[in-house]
């Protein structure tokens, strides 16, 4: 049982790192990183299976940065798109140099 | 007051007039200070507050300074009359201090066999280094005093009328009195180090003095040419202290006497050879002569006490006071004699075609100091001191002289507003018409400097050869070898030299005088009426030079011409450099030769009256025209008109090359090019290396957010991947 | 004197007063500047003309008064040093980083006492030297020159190595400030050559100090120390690593010289620097470097300084140094260019006397570092003075000047004899002592050094002759002002010491005596323990 949830949360967690590396638009990013946030999550709940409730009680932690995360996220692309009318990755390179 | 007086046994001199040296040249200096604040606050007018505001402007009268070509500034300075006196005033008084501590060292007479020293205090006391601002006073140094301060005093009298209507009238007087009060301490320093001071102090005021009219850059080339030769020598002078220091650990004359014969007789020579470097730059010998000639640009009696009286003089009493040191060495006085001798004839030789009269007089003082440096460097120290003395009399009366000729020229161009030179030889003649008592006492100085007796070059110039003659015969510098030479033959080869060039001394002489105050006058109908003699003030000193060229002979007096008591400076001198001439003899006492001594004297008086007459015979006045108009030389003439071309070798030889070398490969090839250009900001500059290495590492600042993820990702990776190796 | 000094205690609070005394000016311009409005931003296109509008009043006369305090408190220093006493004088010691093992401790000997004095001497005249030329920002420029004073000072004072770290780097940034703000055309890239070069060298130095601190370090605690009379008898260090230190503190050092090759900052750095900041570069900054060697670099590692290798190379690089410096000195067409190559030559000597080794070449190497301050300080005075006037620092610029500005004619005459070296000078004295104690030890590096006094002559009168002497070709120089109250009181004091130190330098000489022998002692015992007992400590 736990090799399956195991397996599960990995895939899950590739497909979200894959997307965030790949991706062009921010928001799909974002999701992506929610997916990875709740691969781990899985995680954690089926190691709560063998080990204790800790891990449960640690998936609400995680739940509650996540939901933090995504808020000021998207603040900030809503905030970056007023500026460059665009949530293109690729164009936003104003840190280069 | 003082540091110590001498200890041990109470100098003879102690309790005497001499025991006031120390104002001898603190006189002048009082003179330099007092009229040089007359100088500048005359002329200064303090600026605005603020000098950087836009409407911070100076005053409009311009004032002192010096008049250029065109624009003579006549106009009597408002402090003349009041400069007039502390000038002339302090050397009247220097002069008659000099005259009462003489007669106290008459008094003490034969008592006097060690230099009477004070010291003042400590000027550079380090570890075991021990300089002492310390003054002495020697039968040698008494020499020196009594000609800086006399003719010196005849010549600052002779300023007042020769410089009337200089608007830099105070300025003049207090240069001139700053150079004596340095000539005096060269003269009465206890040590090489203040001797260096007043070396370098004549320099510089002969500096200030040449480049006096500084509005004419020739007249400012002139003086810094004369300032930085003078340096060259220094260099040698410096070192020569240097390795006397190291070797000896005593910088004093008395110090060094006692222990010269400590020397290595290489270390001796050495030493002797960069003081003689010294005395080339000083005075104007080869190879370092050719600020001498430049420096005629200063004012004439400047020419007169600087340059032929004094500050050239200074090389001679170098040798004379370092007698010790030469007479342990026979190569270095060989030398000395040589470098002497080929000045003399070389010198003479460019005086035959020279026709700026103070330019023949300058060559000529190159080549009579050059006569002096025989005398010294053959171990004559007593005649070529004598030949300085004379020499003094009769080359300041000449420089006089011809100052009194080029007033009355100046004044005659000016009233008629000519534009012609006023010093060629061309545009004079005949003015023995015009200014008789000029004419007279130049006539008598020709004679004494062409050595006729019994004027005073006479005696002088007679006892170098003659004791040349006698050095060749017998001494150290006879047996020794120059540059594998027998010494012997070199000092006949000088002396052959010397008498060529007394020969031509004699010519070039007549030749001036000829040209100058003989035959039709060439300064043009109108000058002729402003030609007229100096006023007397200026004439009274000539008057006094005059009367001491003639009887100025008398001072040393040879066996074979017993005119008078023989030998007088002979014996004043022989605590000095008695031991040291003994030395040079080996040890004996040159017995008189009468019979040789009739046949030198013969033979050097009827070179000098055959150069007289040849000159007479052969240079016609009339065949002369003026300046304007004159066709430039040819051939050899040229050469010898042109100085041999030795300042332009020079200039190309090693002016321009440091100049271009600084120049092109070090400032703009080095230190711009390589070190700046290449290395510094090659490193760190706007196109460097650290520029380039910034931009390669900035490449990794893209800017992308994935780029950033990615890079995150593999880090992970790779620390997770080593913790699980590991 | 010395009765009313000990009356006051004068001992105990005179080095600390005099680094606390330019931050308390300091402090008192921030004040003054926040409460009497001064003008506006950082914007230099909207600085006015303080001068003219008399904003700068205030600064200037707070500033001058800083510094005369300053002055006169140090003056003391020459009455109470104790030239018979072998062991650091007014010395105190605090604790200060205790975990770092850094403590504040000062003290002085005779070589410091010197520079002590020149420094104050010296920022007294160039804030008179500012007094029209800094226009703008007055506030800003008076307070950077009162830190400078606090840093220059403390790096003389140090006797901990950190701390006198600390003051080297408190040095520069005011420094750089001063050239980048009120300086010339191409201010920003001399400032930032300046800067960077400096700092280079001096991250070797931290470097090579922590190095020896934790060598030094205490073995109960292990807290580094970095007390130089500490790691002066007790630090373990191989003679492999000696060489590496020694090498590390050259490289700091040498830049300050400047010693040749590392001297190119130097021309840059004077020239865009207003005068003030020349002056105070030219005539105190520099010593730092010399006075590194003297205080650290040399006494540290003798066996260093004695290892024939490097010696010869460091005895070579100064006397081309001399050289160089005087021949480029002679065709540069910018007289404060002239001058800053002029200084390299000069510095040039002082780095021969150090390191011929001899208590004379050493005595002449200090002598040299005070008249080089005097007589070159003076020099960018006179420059910035004519400057002010003309707005040009170029040669060919003037020309036959001599008549409009007789006094200023006379000055710039003589500070260059002084310069140049003409006995009765200053200059004469320290060139000398260091020639002829050379050339005991290292006699052929000293006669070519002794050519540069030709050099010298020709770059001075040939520069002076074109601008004072020559024909008055230019109208724009017929109506220059000439120098006035305030000027002649500025060169006033340089004058009399350049006579004084010419004609009597027996004062300073005994002063610094005991110092230079200390030096040569330690070098020639060929290690810094054999030194032990003698140097009691702190007093």
């Amino acid at each position: 049982m736990l090799a399956e949830s195991l397996f599960f949360s990995a895939v899950l967690f590739t497909i979200g790192v894959v997307g965030v590396l790949t991706r062009r638009n921010a928001i799909i990013v974002f999701m992506c990183v929610e997916l990875m946030l709740n691969a781990v999550n899985l995680t954690f709940v089926a190691f709560s299976q063998v080990y204790g409730v800790g891990g449960q009680v640690f998936v609400f932690f995680v739940m509650t940065v996540a939901a933090a995360e995504a808020a000021v996220g998207l603040a900030i692309i809503i905030a970056l798109f007023r500026h460059r009318q665009t949530v293109n990755l690729q164009n936003v390179n104003l840190l280069k140099g | 007051m003082f540091l110590q007086e001498v200890t041990g046994v109470a100098h003879p001199l102690t309790a005497t007039a001499a025991r006031w040296m120390w104002a001898l040249p603190l006189l002048p200096l009082l003179g330099f200070v007092l009229n040089g604040a007359l100088s500048i606050f005359s002329a200064y007018h303090a600026g605005p507050a603020d000098p950087g505001a836009p409407e911070a402007h100076g005053s409009h009268d311009v004032t002192g300074g010096g008049h250029d070509d065109h624009h003579h500034v006549a106009v009597r300075h408002r402090f003349a009359t009041l400069t007039s006196i502390i000038g002339p005033g302090v050397m009247v008084l220097a002069f008659g201090l000099a005259v009462a501590i003489f007669m106290a060292m008459q008094r003490a007479g034969p008592e006097l066999r060690t230099p009477f020293i004070q010291r003042y205090y400590e000027w550079m006391p380090v570890g075991d280094l021990h300089i002492d601002a310390a003054f002495q006073l020697d039968q040698l140094s008494m020499v020196m005093i009594l000609v800086i301060t006399g003719v010196g005093m005849l010549i600052h009298i002779f300023s007042v009328g020769y410089m009337q209507d200089d608007p830099g009238y105070p300025r003049y007087f207090s240069y001139l009195n700053l150079f004596v009060a340095f000539m005096l301490v060269l003269v009465m320093g206890a040590s090489y180090p203040v001797m260096f001071v007043g070396w370098e102090g004549v320099g510089l005021c002969s500096y200030l003095l040449i480049g006096f009219w500084y509005l004419d850059k020739a007249n400012a080339d002139a003086g810094k040419k004369a300032f930085i030769m003078n340096r060259i020598g220094d260099f040698g002078f410096l070192v020569a202290m240097f390795m006397l220091w190291a070797n000896i650990g005593t910088l004093e004359f008395d110090g060094v006497r006692g222990q010269a014969t400590a020397l290595g007789s290489n270390v001796v020579t050495w030493i002797c050879l960069f003081f003689f470097l010294g005395c080339t730059g000083k005075s104007a010998q080869i190879p370092l002569y050719t600020w001498l000639p430049d420096a005629m640009a200063g004012p004439t009696p400047v020419s007169a006490l600087i340059h032929a009286a004094t500050m050239v003089t200074a090389g001679v009493y170098l040798i004379a006071r370092s007698n010790f040191l030469f007479a342990l060495s026979p190569t270095a006085s060989l030398t000395v004699v040589v470098i002497g001798a080929l000045t003399a004839i070389f010198a003479a030789s460019i005086g035959l075609k020279q026709w700026d009269i103070k330019k023949v007089l300058a060559y000529s003082t190159v080549s009579q100091l050059g006569y002096m440096f025989v005398g010294v460097g053959a171990g004559a120290y007593v005649s070529g001191v004598f030949h300085l003395v004379t020499h003094a009399f009769f080359k300041a009366l000449l420089f006089l002289g011809s100052g009194s000729v080029i007033f009355a020229m100046h004044r005659a161009y000016h009233a008629t507003h000519n534009e012609d030179d006023a010093q060629d030889m061309r545009n004079m003649g005949g003015l023995r018409r015009y200014m008789p008592w000029t004419f007279v006492l130049m006539f008598v100085a020709t004679l004494a400097i062409a050595g006729i007796f019994p004027f005073a070059g006479f005696f002088s110039k007679d006892e170098i050869l003659g004791t040349l003659f006698i050095r060749a015969r017998g001494s150290t510098l006879a047996d020794a070898n120059w540059l594998g030479i027998p010494g012997g033959i070199v000092l006949y080869a000088c002396y052959a030299l010397g008498l060529a060039a007394a020969f031509m001394t004699a010519v070039y002489m007549m030749r001036m005088l000829i040209y100058v105050f003989f035959g039709p006058n060439r300064s043009g109908e109108r000058e002729r009426d402003f030609l007229g003699e100096a006023p007397w003030i200026m004439t009274a000193p000539l008057i006094v030079l005059g009367v001491l060229s003639t009887v100025g002979g008398w001072l040393n007096l040879p066996e074979s011409i017993k005119l008078g008591r023989i030998g007088l400076l002979d014996r004043w001198l022989e605590p000095v450099v008695g031991e040291s001439t003994l030395r040079i003899t080996h040890g004996a006492v040159p017995k008189v030769n009468l019979p040789l001594e009739y046949v030198l004297i013969g033979v050097a008086l009827a070179i000098a009256v055959a150069g007289i007459i040849v000159a007479w015979i052969v240079l016609k006045p009339a065949d002369l025209v003026p300046k304007r108009e004159a066709k430039p030389e040819e051939g050899f003439e040229r050469v010898l008109a042109n100085k041999y071309y030795v300042d332009e070798i020079y200039d190309d030889t090693v002016v321009r090359p440091t100049v271009a070398v600084s120049r092109d490969l070090l400032w703009q090839g080095i230190d711009e090019g390589l070190i700046d250009t290449t290395l510094v900001n090659g490193i760190g500059g706007s196109k460097g290396i650290a520029r380039i290495v910034g931009k390669i590492g900035s490449l990794l600042q893209s800017g992308q957010v994935g780029t950033y993820a990615w890079v995150l990702i593999v880090g992970v990776l790779f620390v997770l991947g080593a913790f699980t190796i590991r | 004197m010395n009765g009313f000094l000990s009356s006051i205690g004068y001992d105990r609070w005179v080095l600390t007063a005099l680094l606390t005394i330019p931050l308390a000016g300091a402090l008192v311009l921030w004040v003054q500047g926040a409460l009497g409005g001064r003008s506006g931003g950082a914007d230099p296109r909207t600085a006015t003309d303080e001068v003219a509008t008399g904003v700068a009043r205030a600064p200037r006369v707070i500033a001058l008064l800083t510094f005369l305090v300053e002055f006169i408190v140090s003056l003391g220093l020459w009455w109470a040093f104790d030239p018979s006493d072998p062991r650091w004088q007014f010395a105190v010691d605090h604790s200060w980083i205790p975990a770092w093992g850094a403590r504040f401790t000062i003290g002085i000997d005779g070589m410091a006492l010197m520079m002590i004095l020149l420094t104050t001497f010296i920022m007294v005249l160039s804030s008179l030297g500012s007094w029209t030329y800094i226009r703008t920002r007055t506030h800003s420029f008076y307070a950077l020159m009162l830190l400078l004073t606090t840093g220059m000072l403390g790096v003389f004072m140090s006797l901990d190595l950190f701390l006198f770290y600390v003051m080297w780097e408190v040095m520069l940034v005011p420094m750089y400030f001063i050239i980048g703000i009120w300086g010339g055309e191409r201010r920003i890239y001399a400032s930032l050559k300046f800067f960077i070069y400096t700092m280079v060298g001096s991250m070797l130095m931290l470097a090579a100090i922590v190095y020896l601190g934790l060598a030094a370090k205490n073995p109960m605690n292990g807290i580094p120390t970095f007390s130089y009379d500490y790691i002066m008898r007790n630090a373990a260090v191989s003679p492999r690593a000696a060489l590496w230190l020694f090498g590390a503190f050259f490289m700091a050092f040498a830049v300050k010289v400047p010693m040749f090759p590392f001297h190119t900052w130097l021309p840059d750095a004077h020239v865009e620097a207003p005068t003030a900041g020349s002056v105070v570069l030219a005539s105190i900054m520099l010593k730092l470097g010399t006075f590194g060697f003297l205080r650290i670099a040399v006494p540290l590692f003798p066996s260093a300084a004695l290892n024939d290798t490097v010696r010869s190379i460091i005895l070579g690089l100064a006397v081309i140094g001399i050289v160089y410096g005087a021949l480029v000195s002679m065709v540069q067409p910018d007289f404060k260019k002239l001058v800053a190559y002029s200084s390299v030559s000069h510095l040039g000597f002082v780095m021969l006397g150090i390191f011929a080794l001899t208590v004379q070449s050493v005595q002449g190497a200090l002598m040299v570092m005070i008249n080089h301050g005097i007589s070159t300080g003076a020099l960018f005075l006179l420059v910035g003075m004519i400057y002010e006037r003309r707005h040009s620092r170029e040669i060919a610029a003037y020309g036959g000047i001599a008549r409009v500005v007789p006094m200023f004619a006379a000055m710039l005459t003589f500070v260059s004899l002084s310069s140049i070296g003409l006995p009765g000078t200053n200059g004469f004295v320290g060139e000398f002592l260091v020639l002829i104690g050379s050339f005991k030890t290292v006699p052929i590096f000293t006669v070519i050094a002794t050519t540069a006094v030709i050099f010298a002559a020709a770059y001075l009168l040939w520069a002076i002759q074109r601008i004072l002497f020559n024909a008055l070709s230019k109208p724009e120089n017929e109506h220059i002002a000439d120098l006035n109250v305030r000027e002649l009181l500025i060169m006033a004091p340089l004058v009399v010491a350049i006579v004084w130190l010419g004609v009597y330098p027996a004062p300073v000489l005994r002063r610094m005596q005991g110092s230079a022998e200390r030096f040569v002692t330690i070098v020639e015992s060929r290690s810094s323990t054999a030194y032990a007992g003698t140097r009691g400590g702190v007093r």
